[in-house]
């Protein structure tokens, strides 16, 4: 078991702040009985020993009375008698296993994956013991017996058709009903005629009844479709249990002093919110107490934190990183930042919900052709020999023949398997349709800070900083929170520590220490140096510069790589960005991007999108803040990284959760081989018919016949969908970010 | 082929037993985590 060393203790202090006492008290459930309950996402538990050392260690506190881990969502779901929480979130921190809350409407069972198992198990059932009877009949059983085989089969496919049949009913006619065609129609048509068809034969002692085509299809075509839910469910699932990003609520100082937690649509302008170092700022506010700085990076992109001081007015979503603040709300939660953005993302939602899938697309021209000869079938051995029965029974034939099992299979059995190829590679793909988009753009735009960027400044003139004075600078940087600070931190090194007599830290301004009766500053040159003409950050030594730092964003892994391979592959590739000129022209160089955009509010970023679209190009965004959520909506197909801000994650088609940015190319990839699969499969699909169709319009066609040339076309489109997965090369070089492990596959 | 009285209803009583058996299953919750009841099949004891 010495898998369990999660190494990711540290996710808390990467500026993913763990959720307060106060939120998972307010995201509990009460059961009754002073009982209440918590799901809180552990994305880190990975093994059984994970499990014990969780369940264990939890049970063991005061006033919890389960806890329970369940592996393949993530979580761990805490029920605890009284009214305040056991220290579980600090617990489960300590054990290397931060939690997070999520958002997540059905927090109990899901039902859709229920009904279709049970679904397929009844199908699966009814099938099996059909064509048990069936092969009775095939070999020669006649007359009465014949006549008993066919009443069981019309028995156990009633319950059948009434249990996994509904699935394609409802969805059939939610469908026609909005004056739409997809695959479910012709199904749905083709399995409710046969079966009326055969229960008239089998009344009528008729030797030919098609009970097994019927039942075998929907089996065959639910397990498709249940592959397709729980790949879904799953990507679903791990992009719901990353960090929650926006707060749900804020500490609220009422006149009388007394403090309460509110959820963030109570709080309302002029009330007076907490908000201690580390936590994110819930609504539009003014700083009325105390000095700190914030990070703006997910709220406009700026990649360097800003001072505040009373007075200053910041957007919802900055993250407050030195010293607590007090603020005095100035807009309620509906129009702050974070709402503002929702709403142009929802005015710019383009070419996504105009996009209409491969599958319904081919389903608009097949039903009409099917149905059409059909008719025309029925209508011609009608003239021909007047038998209506014969005549019936072929248009049925038709129908059943062509019931498109192996298109029904065609589309959903090739995505699947390409989910599971970018699961394994850290890519959730939020559906299918996704993919399909994403084959056709030509474009590419990326934003900068937290997409090319890791968002994580890096100190560049180490080498030219005296060993000895960096090593102070270090261990004084080690005392703060600020990413500047950390940077510098990083470079402790060998060198023997330093101690200080007194050391303390000056939100807004840097790190104030004392060292027999040396003053030492580290931080912004207007407050650390006493001259005040240096700008940027230095280290002082009772007022005199002893040394200076420049700094520049980490690039991500993979993102010069990225950025050539979508030249050559994609098509031009653009950076657009809120940050200032100079990062942007920096960042551009490094990594030979020719066109970009620096300065950008969000509503340019859309305008930008809207004007590549309206020059008939198919956007691919691949943003990560707040301000990129209304972009990520505009663009064709969108990709953001697990660490964007909630909106983005939610706005986005495909997250990736490992730091390399090669995701990008590898999903693009695999989904163009999968339309390439999708569009074979297709084809497969429709030769097939070529041949079938006049078997069945000549009258050829048994329900022996029918059983083998539906099982034989559905064997062949599975099998080429699986060519996907033989071509998986093993990409093990890339290694999980540290803020999410990445999910393994479960196999 | 008389036999084939009994044959069947014994057919799809014991295949029926298996579907009320795998709902009950669904129902009762073994299938909300299988990854979790693979790994636990290798803790040692339970506290309950």
């Amino acid at each position: 078991m010495s898998c369990c060393a999660p190494g990711s203790e540290d996710a808390a202090g990467l500026g993913v702040a763990l959720p307060s006492d106060e939120e998972v008290t307010f995201a509990a459930r009460d059961l009754g009985d002073g009982v209440r309950q918590v799901e809180l996402s552990v994305p880190g538990v990975h093994c059984a020993a994970c499990i014990q050392s969780i369940e264990s260690t939890l049970r063991k506190l005061d006033a919890v009375e389960t806890a329970r881990v369940n592996l393949s969502t993530r979580r761990v779901s805490v029920r605890w008698r009284g009214a305040s929480l056991p220290p579980v979130v600090s617990t489960l921190a300590r054990l290397g296993y931060p939690p997070n809350l999520f958002d997540d409407p059905e927090v109990g069972k899901d039902g859709t994956l229920s009904e279709l198992l049970r679904a397929v198990a009844v199908s699966g059932f009814a099938a099996g013991n059909i064509m048990l009877l069936s092969v009775s009949v095939w070999s020669g059983a006649e007359g009465a017996t014949r006549d008993l085989f066919h009443w069981v089969s019309a028995l156990i496919a009633l319950p059948a058709l009434a249990v996994a049949g509904r699935i394609y009913y409802r969805s059939a006619w939610s469908a026609l009903r909005h004056g739409r065609m997809n695959m479910d129609v012709p199904i749905a048509i083709g399995v409710t005629m046969a079966y009326a068809l055969s229960l008239y034969d089998t009344i009528n002692s008729g030797a030919h009844a098609y009970f097994d085509g019927v039942v075998t299809l929907l089996f065959f075509l639910l397990i498709g479709r249940t592959l397709d839910h729980v790949m879904r469910d799953r990507a679903r699932a791990a992009v719901a249990g990353l960090a929650r990003l926006a707060p749900r609520g804020a500490l609220v100082v009422a006149p009388d002093g007394s403090r309460d937690y509110l959820p963030v649509n109570e709080i309302e302008p002029g009330m007076n919110l907490l908000v201690a170092a580390g936590e994110r700022i819930p609504v539009d506010s003014r700083v009325i107490d105390g000095t700190s700085d914030l990070d703006r990076s997910l709220v406009n992109g700026e990649s360097t934190p800003n001072p505040v001081s009373p007075g200053a007015e910041i957007q919802a979503g900055t993250l407050n990183i030195t010293g607590p603040i007090t603020l005095e709300a100035t807009a309620p939660a509906s129009s702050s930042f974070l709402a503002e953005m929702m709403r142009l993302m929802e005015a710019a939602e383009g070419g996504r919900a105009r996009y209409r899938r491969i599958a319904d697309r081919v389903s608009q021209l097949y039903s009409p052709v099917v149905h059409l000869t059909a008719l025309l079938a029925f209508l011609g051995w009608m003239a021909i020999d007047g038998d209506w029965h014969k005549a019936i029974t072929i248009a049925i034939a038709v129908l059943i023949i062509t019931c498109p099992c192996a298109l029904g299979l065609a589309v959903p059995i090739v995505q699947v398997m390409a989910a599971r190829r970018l699961f394994e590679n850290g890519v959730m793909v939020r559906d299918g349709a996704a993919m399909e988009r994403l084959a056709e753009v030509d474009i590419a735009v990326f934003d900068k800070t937290g997409t090319l960027t890791l968002g994580q400044a890096r100190l560049t003139d180490a080498g030219s900083i005296e060993p000895t004075t960096l090593a102070l600078a270090a261990t004084l940087a080690s005392h703060s929170r600020h990413p500047l600070s950390q940077a510098i931190a990083t470079h402790r090194g060998v060198m023997p520590t330093v101690s200080f007599d007194t050391v303390a830290e000056i939100p807004g301004s840097g790190i104030e220490a004392t060292r027999k009766g040396d003053v030492w500053r580290l931080g912004r040159a207007d407050w650390a140096a006493s001259g005040a003409s240096e700008t940027g950050t230095v280290l002082t030594q009772n007022g005199a510069v002893v040394a200076s730092f420049t700094f520049e964003d980490r690039i991500r892994a993979g993102a010069r790589e990225t950025v050539a391979v979508l030249a050559s592959t994609l098509g031009p590739v653009e950076m657009l960005s809120g940050d200032t000129p100079e990062a942007c022209a920096r960042i551009a160089s490094a990594l030979h991007l020719a066109t970009y955009q620096a300065g950008l509010m969000p509503a340019d970023k859309v305008a930008r999108i809207r004007e590549l679209a309206a020059q008939g190009r198919k956007v691919l965004m691949v943003g990560d803040g707040l301000n990129d959520a209304p972009a990520l909506g505009a663009a064709h197909v969108s990709m953001a990284p697990a660490t964007a801000a909630d909106i983005g994650r939610n706005a986005a088609d495909f997250v990736f959760l490992r730091e390399s940015l090669t995701a990008v190319p590898l999903t693009l990839d695999v989904s163009r081989k999968a339309g390439r699969l999708i569009r074979q499969n297709i084809a497969i699909a429709i030769v097939y018919n070529m041949f079938a169709v006049p078997i069945a319009l000549l009258g050829y066609v048994t329900p022996l016949i029918a059983a083998v040339a539906m099982s034989a076309s559905s064997i062949v489109v599975i099998g080429n969908a699986l060519r996907l997965g033989v071509a998986r090369e093993a990409k093990k070089d890339e290694r999980p970010t540290a803020l999410q492990p990445s999910p393994e596959p479960a196999e | 082929m008389s036999v084939l009285i009994y044959l069947i209803p014994v057919a799809l009583f014991l295949g029926g037993v298996s579907l009320i058996g795998f709902l009950w299953a669904l129902r009762s919750g073994q299938y909300d985590d299988l990854d979790g009841a693979g790994e636990r099949i290798l803790l040692d004891d339970h506290d309950e």
